[in-house]
């Protein structure tokens, strides 16, 4: 009886425990909350999200977000475009078309591309990429939105790569044969069969490389340039929403305005990635079973 | 016909290995310059001296042993909780809307970005439970971060021992709890640990979180207690390229620190890699 | 497994309380510009005080005002006055701020080395900032895009620049922002069409620097008031220091400190 007990006790000790990262998401969001919907006494949430102007040490200050929230779009948007591209293509090639000896060789890049500390990467943008694209286009700084983006692309590139080489390789093999048996070149295959079968997997690694880019905080502080501007081209430079929180948090004191619009950005970060990801969820849980071949 | 699709074929195929070449190029170019520019920068007083005339000269052992410290109290926040949490996920849970939710929980607290993380360590750790600026309030920032990798590795690995075993065990009389205890975990232990290591290496390299709970620019001394604040690798290497007083004069020595840290995060990863296949051979038995 | 956390647990708890058995230990954070000589007299400080801890922090003149009233730091470094802002919310945490000028600086503004630009007005640079004057030609030098750089809002330098140069006007939201002086130093010298500002201590090799209306920035202008950006270096404590705090504060106000004042680059007081 009593290892019985013992047996139900310890059941409810693991679920207290794998409750904890509910708990910690709720804390987090709670925390963020708490501290930064108070900047929304002083300012309407329109004027917050859309005001153009944001100069929060002023007297008086101005909380207008738009900027930053155009700079992190655009940013992320510029780096999808490189990253997207090259991070399905290796995924492919890793699933379907190379060699075993060479996928050996290309998974550990893949891997190695993924583990790369952010700051490097943000350092390696601001010191290297920077002169070298400031000579190469002839533009006044080298610290812009192309930069950034270019950074950001290297660290969603293993992301979109490692979550679409899944997908596509839990592809069944009954429907690549079939495929094969009806005539069809591999490349054929790859695009009629292939990815349309594993397109919520892609999508859902497409979905949570954004939400990285999105999110990351050293590469735009260090690469992207700083200035709290709405872009006009791709040189221009920008000032996305996390590294207007990591430039300010420090100086922000405790549970001022400043602080509280900080939050406030904070919640709105926070909201986008918390989208990105619900729906990499939702994709990836409605369209498991697509595409088995029953009999 | 059947030469005009051929062809399309190699040339799309083409086009992909020119993908998969410049991911590689772009690896190796960053590569290149870290480890060209800052291999000169490493000496043994580098790596076991303290930064001294303005951080010009010295080495860069407190952002060593404060790098350390930090991981340490990672994973003692990080591995208990998140093993407790995958052996719930994996052998007690059953398919339902409290599994859904605690899952949704996982997945989206792996999203959250680093400086939220920051943000949140900030007002709950260092200012509503008084932690200040240090190495616990870092760490237990950290700890959240890395925890969903270690959730997500402890469950591959419990899930990749046989059922076989645990019914072997309980069929010889053995309660849950002892059948995980002494049957399940071992077997799964190389996965955890592996899945850990993985997930400090993460930890170690990250600057967000630690910016304002944990590390400052210049704390000579070394650590002596959770409460002190220290110096860390990575921002280490932000502060001198973006902060510090000698910018240029200190350039070889943020190569340098950058190169340790890549080292030592690569190191970590490989360390994790070797362990994961010579375990994967044991198990093969 | 239980006893290894036991283990843990306990390596935990001695790491903690033995952090009650510290002697000297002093905070410090805040301006950049003020960093140099901090942290010159923090390793002088420490050579001649083996059992003091001193960890410093930039981040410029903004943190070390707030740390002070948020009592996170022991000193603040800023260069520049508190403002009437921080004074208000500073009273309403009852904290006593207290100024000891440590050091005299003047604010230089700084182009490329290759640019040929020696001179500009005050209005000159507030135009400059405020977007008016887009192009180099404009101003005497060779024509090409002005690419504006500024410092962050928790600066203490840019506080000052704001007041002197652009009059309380809002700097061009296009301006690139560095966190630090020696960010503005990296970033003009590899910008041919660059301008900034940095203090005096921060006048290195690959940038020129600018007269204003003038007048040269230099030590002997600052003293005798004819350069027109000049401002005092401040370090800030939480009511009357004690203890190690007014310690080091005397030991910058030595003249062993003030000698490092001038290694550093900036102006000592005597």
């Amino acid at each position: 009886m009593k290892r019985q007990h013992i047996d139900k006790g310890v059941r409810s000790g693991f679920l207290l425990i794998a409750l904890f990262s509910i708990t910690a998401l709720s804390l987090i969001m709670i925390f963020l909350f708490i501290e930064g919907l108070p900047i929304f006494d002083h300012v309407s949430i329109k004027e917050f999200i859309f005001g153009k102007y944001w100069y929060p040490t002023d007297d008086p200050a101005d909380f207008g977000i738009l900027a930053l929230i155009l700079g992190s779009v655009s940013v992320t948007f510029l780096s999808g475009i490189m990253a997207i591209p090259l991070g399905i293509m290796t995924a492919i090639y890793l699933a379907e078309i190379a060699p075993p000896t060479v996928a050996e060789i290309v998974k550990p890049i893949v891997e190695l591309m993924a583990s790369m500390p952010s700051v490097v990467i943000g350092f390696f943008g601001m010191v290297v990429v920077a002169p070298f694209i400031q000579k190469l286009f002839n533009i006044p700084v080298g610290l812009n939105m192309f930069n950034a983006s270019l950074m950001l692309a290297f660290m969603a590139v293993p992301t979109i790569c490692s979550i679409s080489e899944d997908a596509v390789f839990s592809v069944p093999t009954a429907l690549k044969e079939a495929s094969f048996a009806l005539g069809a070149t591999h490349f054929e295959t790859i695009v009629k069969i292939i990815i349309p079968a594993s397109l919520s997997g892609i999508c859902t690694a497409v979905i949570l490389g954004l939400s990285r880019a999105v999110g990351e905080t050293m590469v735009v502080l260090m690469a992207a340039g700083g200035a709290a501007m709405i872009p006009g081209s791709i040189f221009d430079p920008v000032r996305p929403l996390p590294a207007s929180i990591a430039a300010e948090m420090a100086e922000a004191p405790f549970r001022s305005e400043h602080y509280h619009a900080l939050f406030a950005i904070g919640i709105v970060l926070f909201l986008f990635t918390l989208i990105f990801n619900l729906i990499a969820d939702f994709l990836s849980h409605k369209f498991r079973q697509v595409g088995e071949a029953s009999l | 016909m059947i030469k005009k699709r051929v062809f399309i074929q190699n040339t799309w195929f083409s086009i992909f290995k020119i993908a998969v070449l410049i991911n590689g190029a772009a690896l190796a170019v960053i590569l290149f310059f870290i480890v060209s520019r800052g291999w000169r920068a490493i000496s043994w007083e580098f790596l076991t001296q303290a930064p001294r005339d303005s951080m010009t000269a010295g080495g860069i052992l407190p952002c060593i042993v404060g790098t350390v410290s930090l991981c340490l109290v990672t994973i003692l926040v990080a591995l208990p909780i998140g093993v407790a949490s995958a052996i719930y996920l994996n052998e007690y849970a059953t398919q339902g809307k409290l599994v859904r939710v605690i899952r949704l929980g996982i997945n989206n607290l792996a999203g959250v970005p680093s400086i939220v993380f920051g943000l949140f360590g900030l007002a709950f750790f260092c200012i509503v439970l008084k932690m200040g600026v240090s190495v616990a309030a870092g760490g237990l920032t950290l700890g959240l971060m890395t925890l969903p990798v270690i959730i997500g590795a402890s469950e591959e690995a419990l899930k990749s021992v046989p059922n076989t075993y645990r019914e072997a065990s309980l069929a010889m009389g053995a309660t849950k709890w002892q059948t995980i205890r002494k049957v399940v975990l071992p077997v799964a232990f190389p996965g955890i640990i592996t899945g850990s290591i993985l997930g400090i290496s993460r930890a170690a390299g990250e600057t967000a979180p630690i910016m304002y709970t944990g590390a400052v620019f210049f704390t000579p001394d070394l650590p002596t207690s959770i409460m002190d604040e220290v110096m860390a690798l990575p921002y280490h290497i932000y502060v001198l390229a973006t902060a510090g007083t000698h910018i240029e004069a200190t350039r070889h020595l943020q190569y340098g620190t950058a190169l340790v840290l890549i080292v030592l995060v690569l190191g970590m990863n490989l360390a994790a890699i070797i362990l994961r296949s010579k375990m994967r051979k044991k198990l093969r038995i | 497994m239980n006893k290894r956390k036991n283990i843990f647990i306990s390596i935990i708890f001695l790491l903690t309380i033995s952090s009650t058995v510290f002697s000297g230990e002093l905070v410090i954070k805040g301006s950049t510009t003020v960093l140099p000589i901090a942290q010159k007299a923090a390793e002088a400080y420490m050579a001649e005080n083996p059992d003091v801890k001193i960890s410093l922090s930039g981040g410029g003149s903004g943190n070390g005002i707030k740390a002070i009233i948020d009592g996170t730091a022991d000193i603040g470094n800023a260069s520049r006055f508190i403002k009437q802002k921080e004074v208000s919310m500073a009273g309403t945490k009852d904290v006593y701020p207290v100024p000891f000028r440590i050091a005299l600086d003047a604010i230089v503004p700084v182009v490329n080395g290759k640019n040929s630009v020696n001179n500009l007005t005050i209005a000159q640079l507030k135009d400059i900032y405020l977007g008016k004057i887009k192009d180099w030609k404009q101003i005497g030098g060779t024509p090409g895009k002005i690419v504006v750089i500024s410092r962050d809002s928790s600066s203490g330098t840019f506080g000052v620049w704001k007041e002197l140069v652009m009059k309380d006007e809002r700097v061009i939201p296009s301006a690139l922002t560095v966190p630090s002086n020696g960010g503005i130093v990296q970033a003009v010298t590899t910008t041919p069409g660059a301008i900034g500002y940095v203090g005096l201590g921060y006048l290195t090799g690959g940038i020129k620097a600018v007269k204003v209306d003038g007048v040269e920035g230099s030590e002997q202008n600052t003293l005798n008031g004819s350069f027109p950006i000049s401002r005092g270096l401040f370090m800030f404590t939480k009511g009357w220091p004690q203890g190690e705090t007014m310690d080091f504060i005397s030991f910058i106000l030595s003249r062993k400190g003030q000698d490092l004042v001038k290694e550093a680059g900036s102006i000592p007081l005597f």
